[in-house]
Formats: structure tokens, C-alpha cells, sequence
């Protein structure tokens, strides 16, 4: 069979995978978020943190939980590298320093998962399993419940109550992330990949480093947090050994942000709502997936910085799939790719991390997104816009932009300022449009909490250490407190009842509109700067 | 303040709660699970199969170019115009022709770039037929009897499917001893 008919196949397994579980999937994730009862450990937990769960809160109240609870998460994460030398599986790799362990800290709080470190010669075991697993989990599931929060605010009415933070985290965690990555974690060691406490193994005379990689590796795609337990991430044979683990690791990546539109249209009593963002969703990744595979199987060096077992069509898979979760794990070096592979790459990330987006951020970007064309689609035949039966007015509107402009202002601010440092010059790896595509793509990796890279650029200076840093926290948490603020003011309001008027969001206008914000946000924002990197070196 | 400090506490407490689930008891499952006979290959959970490290000497198959600096795995991260980096790639075309003998349009492209993970264990097949007469000539051996061997260490696509066959260099390379 070609390479291109294999890889078709591949496709769409995958694709009937995908259909088979989130039906199932999302329901259950649906019941997770709405059921009364607690299980014994969430009460343990309760019981531990002293929090009621009872309570309902208020979009301020949610939004401070989010925010404390991954401000002590920075903390203790920073800490626990801080103090390394004295944790045991160290290997005397010692304590981490302080501007990496800074940069780590916020990047694996704000489920972005860059990584400005060698894992092989600065991670010790203890700090990737006791810090690094448990903010894999548990980042993934605060954007879950973020997710969860907004789509209460369309579904609740006249109350100013989203539910309970502390309760949506504990759930996430242990009623989905922790089973699914248990039972995938066991799968992957099935398939070959590695579950080691040692520090290295030999190999023909050469000392390999080795680590628990299964368990973070499951979670690792699963949460769309993508940090590599080993330097060449999903590349390396210990992480993703043949076709198997590659497929499996692709599926992980995606099934939970497919499954939350199901449990989005669930939630909202309406199915076909949560299809037709998937619709969306699903357009836009087969189209940049088209753009990457073809440009890459027509690259001048196509197998450079990519692995012989994977070859051109399953890297193109995996960095469209990593890129348009906001995952950033990769199999293949993206550096390496052509202009226009990179540029599609790139180009995920750019449309805000939606197709179809990280876990929970996501769904809430979409949802954002709607916002806007449907005010647009009101501003067009002056009304006022509706979602969901419930107004758009100023409030909404406001908070839909702030949390949509978040993005792209950190990032051209960011990558703006890092291209007029003299400094920068030295830390690029390429010469010419390329280089500046290494800048480009660090600061719309970090911005949108991808945490993918060109990963050529050395980012170890303390400016890249500390702008990238705070473009993971800007580009995470002011779009949080936006779409709690838009919850909160969805959910004080009483539903509208649907008229002749009503332009209904189930159908194909609504998902061209919904599709075409998309893209002409991403467009109005980014044109200028993509034409100097990826668009000028693909016309090269 | 006085609210978010609160906040921080209940943040503290859940977040120690399901380090213990998360960081300690969910890794260590999966490494107990791991070890349960059957589940892998060896004792050790590590197939060292998996990763090509090059070999010197007439006498062995090679690997691709390695762009990692153990122990740091990782790629070249090199741009397709990048004009230094072009050089390298044509001082490695001749490299391998000359230790090949052949003509260098007969050197295949993963000859001479670099992997993903610098530790990439296969090549693909045109490359391991290229190197078959030479590590025949250098053991004395039949190159019927080498290409027999290349053969039973070809991994074809997963399932018919998934991935891209290649030749695992590390597996053929202990087979010829």
C-alpha cells in the first residue's frame, strides 16, 4: 500500500474511533458535571481542603478559586524544583534554576507544557511524577471546568450561581482524567512505551536516559498538555515506540475535546448544537491537515527532524492534532518542517486553539466565538443578537472581546518586542524568514498555552525565560476570567423565547459564520506577521 | 484579600489531596501494573531495541545522522533553507557514497538527514540495501545471507496501516553479532 493510501486509512480509523467514543464519552462527562451525589475520595478530599460542595458560586467567587488554585500551583511547583537535590530520583541532576524553574512552573499551571529545560539532564523523577503528572491532571481539568462553568451560564437562568469550583476540579480529575489515563497508561506500556524508575539504560555502549514515561505520557496527551517526559518528546522510541502508540496517542489527544461538544449539546438540551461546532471544529483541522501533509510529503528535506517509523503522513497527523488542542506534544521536529507545514501548524495555534482546542479551553473558545458572530450576524441586520436563548448585549459582547483579543495582543506584543532585541539574533537557529518564524511560533505557542515549538530557538536567556512566561499566564487566565465574567452575566438573565426572528445556530449558516469568524479574526490579526515568516519562505 | 487568601488555602489543600492521587499513587500503579509478567517484553519494561545508537566499523549497518547530544535527545531543527546547514547535508551524501561506493545520487534521503529524536532505530529499507554489500565484504558473509537477515528485521506498518516500514538497525545489528 502508498504511504498517502496508508495514511488516508490511518485517518480515518481514527476518525471512527472518535465517533464510537464520544458519543459514550460525552454523555458520561455530561453526567459527571451535573450529578448530585459525591463518590468516597471526593469526600475525603472535601473533607481534607474544608470546602463545602455543596455551595454554589457566584462568577467572582468561581473565578478567584480558578486563580488561587493555580497561583499555590505555581508556587509549590516552583518550590519542589527549587529543592530537587534533596528529593529522592534526582541523580544528582540537582536543584532546577530559578529562571527555569519559573518559566516550568507557570507553563505547566497554564496547561501550556513549553519546556525551556532538557528533561534527560534536569528533570529528575520525583519532580516529574510528584509535580509535573499531578499539574498535568489537574490543569486540564480547571480548563474542563471553566468549559463547564459557561455552559451553565447559558443553561441556568435568573441565578448568580455556576456551580462549585472546588467540586467541577475534584470531578475532572478523578471521575475522567485519572481512570482514562490509568487504563491508557497500561495500553501504552502494552505497545512498548517505557515505565522505568532507573535513570538510564545502555544501548550499544551508550547511556540512554530512561523515566516513568507511560503514566505522564497518558495524561500528557489526554489533558492536551503535551510537556515531554524526554527532550525529543513523542519522537523519542521511549515515548511513542511504532505505529501503534502513535495512533493511540493522537486519539488520546483529541477525544476529550471532540466529546465535550456532545456533552456541551447534552448539557444545553440540544445535541445538534454541540455537532454543529464540531462541524466546525472538524473543517477547519481536515483542512490544515491537507495543507501540512502536502506541503511536508513535498519538502525539499522531507524526512529531516522527522522519525522513519512515522515518515510524513503520521507526523503530519500528530502536529495537526497537536497544534489545533493546544497539546504542543510532538513526534516529529516542526522546526524542520517547510514554510507552509510550519505556517499550518502555526496556524492552529493562531486561531485561538479551537479545532477543536485544548481540553475545556476549547469548547470555551468556540463558544466565545460564537458570541461574536453572532453579534456580527446582528450588526448585519440590526438586532439584537441572540445565543442559546439568552441576549448578547454590551456586557456579553465585552467580555467575548477582552477574551478574545487577550490572545493575539500578548503575542504580538511579546513576539514584536523579541524580534527588536539584539540579543535575539544569537538565539535563533535559522537564518532569514525562518528565524523569524522560530520567534513567531514561541510567542503564539506560549500565548495560547500550545507549548509546541520551533524548537531550534534557544529560549534560555532570562527574556525569553520571563516574556514567555508571562504570555502563558496573560494568554491564560485574562481569557478565564472573561468567560466566567460572560457565565456570570449569562446566567442572571431569564431565557428568550425562540421567534420567527431567531436566527437558529444548529444549521449551515450558523456554522459558515460561526467557521468564518474564525478565520477572520486569525486573518485581520495575523496576516502581516505570517507574511514575513511561513507565507514569505513557502513562496521562496 | 482576605477572600482569594482563603481561597489559597482550600487551593493548597485540594491541590496536596490529588498530588497524593495524581503524583504518587497513579504513577505508582501504572509501574506496578507494568512490571505484571506479560505486559512487555522484559523484566525491566525497557526494550532497548527501540533506540539506534550508530555503530563505527565496516562490519555494521548504520543509522541515520544523529543531531542529539546524549544525553539530550532531540533534532537538528534545521529550516530546508538553510544554506549552512545544506553543506552538511552534501558532506554527508558524500561521506556515505564513498563508504557505500556508489554514485551519490544512489544515497537515499535518510541517509543524510537527522531524525526527530537523534535516536531513531530504522532506516528505511533503500538505505539498508545499500549498506548490505559492504558489511557482507567486511564479514566474510553471503549477501543473500545479509539481505535474508535486513529482511526479518523490516518492520512493516503497523497493523498494515499505521506509521512507515523501516529497516531496525539496533535489532539487525545485535543479529549479526
Amino acid at each position: 500500500m502508498s504511504s498517502t493510501a496508508a495514511g488516508l486509512v490511518q485517518v480515518g480509523v481514527l476518525l471512527v474511533a472518535l465517533a464510537v467514543v464520544h458519543r459514550p464519552f460525552g454523555d458520561y462527562m455530561a453526567r459527571v458535571y451535573t450529578s448530585a451525589g459525591h463518590s468516597r475520595v471526593e469526600r475525603a478530599v472535601y473533607r481534607v481542603a474544608r470546602v463545602d460542595p455543596e455551595s454554589g458560586q457566584r462568577w467572582g467567587t468561581y473565578a478567584r478559586g480558578v486563580i488561587a488554585f493555580s497561583f499555590v500551583g505555581v508556587v509549590l511547583l516552583y518550590v519542589l524544583q527549587r529543592i530537587q537535590s534533596v528529593l529522592p530520583f534526582d541523580f544528582d541532576r540537582g536543584a532546577v534554576p530559578p529562571g527555569v524553574a519559573f518559566n516550568t512552573a507557570i507553563s505547566f499551571v497554564t496547561n501550556t507544557n513549553w519546556q525551556s529545560y532538557v528533561p534527560e539532564s534536569v528533570m529528575g523523577h520525583t519532580v516529574q511524577m510528584v509535580g509535573l503528572t499531578v499539574q498535568n491532571f489537574v490543569s486540564g481539568a480547571v480548563g474542563m471546568a471553566v468549559a463547564v462553568a459557561l455552559v451553565r451560564g447559558f443553561v441556568r437562568h435568573r441565578t448568580d450561581r455556576l456551580g462549585n469550583f472546588w467540586v467541577d476540579l475534584v470531578r475532572g480529575t478523578i471521575r475522567i482524567l485519572l481512570p482514562v489515563a490509568f487504563l491508557f497508561a497500561v495500553v501504552l506500556v502494552a505497545t512498548g512505551v517505557v515505565m522505568s524508575l532507573k535513570s538510564g539504560v545502555t544501548v550499544d555502549g551508550r547511556q540512554v536516559a530512561t523515566a516513568p514515561v507511560a503514566s505522564q505520557e497518558a495524561i500528557k496527551e489526554l489533558g492536551t498538555n503535551g510537556g515531554g517526559v524526554l527532550n525529543a518528546n513523542s519522537a523519542h522510541p521511549f515515548e511513542n515506540p511504532n505505529g501503534w502508540s502513535n495512533l493511540i496517542e493522537v486519539f488520546l489527544i483529541l477525544v476529550i475535546p471532540v466529546s465535550l461538544t456532545r456533552t456541551f449539546g447534552t448539557l444545553v438540551g440540544d445535541r445538534r448544537q454541540g455537532y454543529v461546532l464540531l462541524g466546525v471544529m472538524g473543517t477547519l483541522w481536515s483542512l490544515v491537515l491537507a495543507v501540512i501533509w502536502v506541503a511536508e510529503a513535498h519538502g525539499l528535506r522531507p524526512s529531516e527532524g522527522k522519525e522513519t517509523r512515522f515518515g510524513v503522513p503520521s507526523s503530519a497527523l500528530f502536529a495537526n492534532s497537536t497544534t489545533g488542542t493546544s497539546t504542543g506534544a510532538v513526534n516529529s521536529m516542526h522546526d524542520s518542517y517547510t514554510g507552509l507545514g510550519g505556517g499550518g501548524a502555526m496556524l492552529n495555534m493562531l486561531f485561538g486553539e479551537m479545532t477543536p482546542g485544548g481540553v475545556g479551553t476549547g469548547l470555551y473558545s468556540i463558544l466565545v466565538m460564537a458570541v461574536i458572530a453572532m453579534f456580527l450576524a446582528g450588526l448585519m441586520v440590526g438586532r439584537t443578537p441572540e445565543y442559546l436563548g439568552k441576549k448578547l448585549g454590551r456586557r456579553e459582547v465585552t467580555a467575548a472581546a477582552v477574551s478574545i483579543l487577550a490572545m493575539p495582543t500578548v503575542l504580538l506584543v511579546g513576539a514584536g518586542t523579541a524580534a527588536l532585541l539584539p540579543s535575539t539574533k544569537g538565539a535563533l537557529n535559522n537564518p532569514g524568514e525562518h528565524g523569524l518564524s522560530e520567534i513567531l511560533y514561541a510567542y503564539a505557542s506560549a500565548s495560547n498555552n500550545n507549548g509546541s515549538a520551533f524548537a531550534g530557538i534557544t529560549v534560555t536567556s532570562d527574556w525569553f525565560q520571563a516574556s514567555l512566561g508571562v504570555c502563558m499566564a496573560l494568554g491564560r487566565f485574562i481569557p478565564i476570567i472573561a468567560v466566567l465574567c460572560l457565565a456570570g452575566s449569562l446566567a442572571a438573565q431569564k431565557k428568550v423565547p425562540e421567534t420567527a426572528g431567531t436566527l437558529p445556530t444548529t444549521g449551515p449558516l450558523f456554522a459558515t459564520l460561526l467557521g468564518g469568524s474564525i478565520v477572520l479574526v486569525a486573518a485581520l490579526t495575523f496576516v502581516p506577521a505570517l507574511a514575513l515568516g511561513p507565507i514569505a519562505e513557502a513562496l521562496l | 484579600m482576605d477572600n482569594f487568601g482563603r481561597q489559597a488555602v482550600a487551593g493548597l489543600r485540594v491541590l496536596l489531596a490529588l498530588t497524593v492521587l495524581t503524583g504518587i499513587l497513579y504513577p505508582a500503579a501504572v509501574w506496578g501494573v507494568s512490571r505484571l509478567p506479560g505486559l512487555h517484553a522484559n523484566a525491566e519494561a525497557v526494550d532497548t531495541t527501540s533506540i539506534g545508537i550508530d555503530r563505527e566499523g565496516d562490519q555494521w549497518f548504520r543509522t541515520r545522522p544523529s543531531a542529539a547530544t546524549l544525553p539530550a535527545s532531540g533534532g537538528s531543527n534545521k529550516g530546508e533553507r538553510n544554506a549552512e546547514y545544506d553543506a552538511v547535508v552534501a558532506e554527508r551524501r558524500t561521506a556515505v557514497a564513498q563508504r557505500e561506493a556508489v554514485a551519490e545520487d544512489r544515497v537515499p534521503e535518510d541517509a543524510v538527514t537527522a531524525s526527530a529524536s537523534g535516536l531513531d532505530p530504522h532506516i528505511s529499507t533503500a538505505y539498508a540495501e545499500l549498506q548490505v554489500p559492504r558489511v557482507a565484504r567486511a564479514r566474510g558473509l553471503g549477501e543473500d545471507r545479509v539481505r535474508a537477515l535486513v529482511a526479518g528485521h523490516t518492520d512493516g506498518r503497523a497493523a498494515g496501516v499505521l506509521g512507515e516500514p523501516g529497516v531496525n538497525v539496533t535489532a539487525l545489528n545485535r543479529a549479526l553479532g
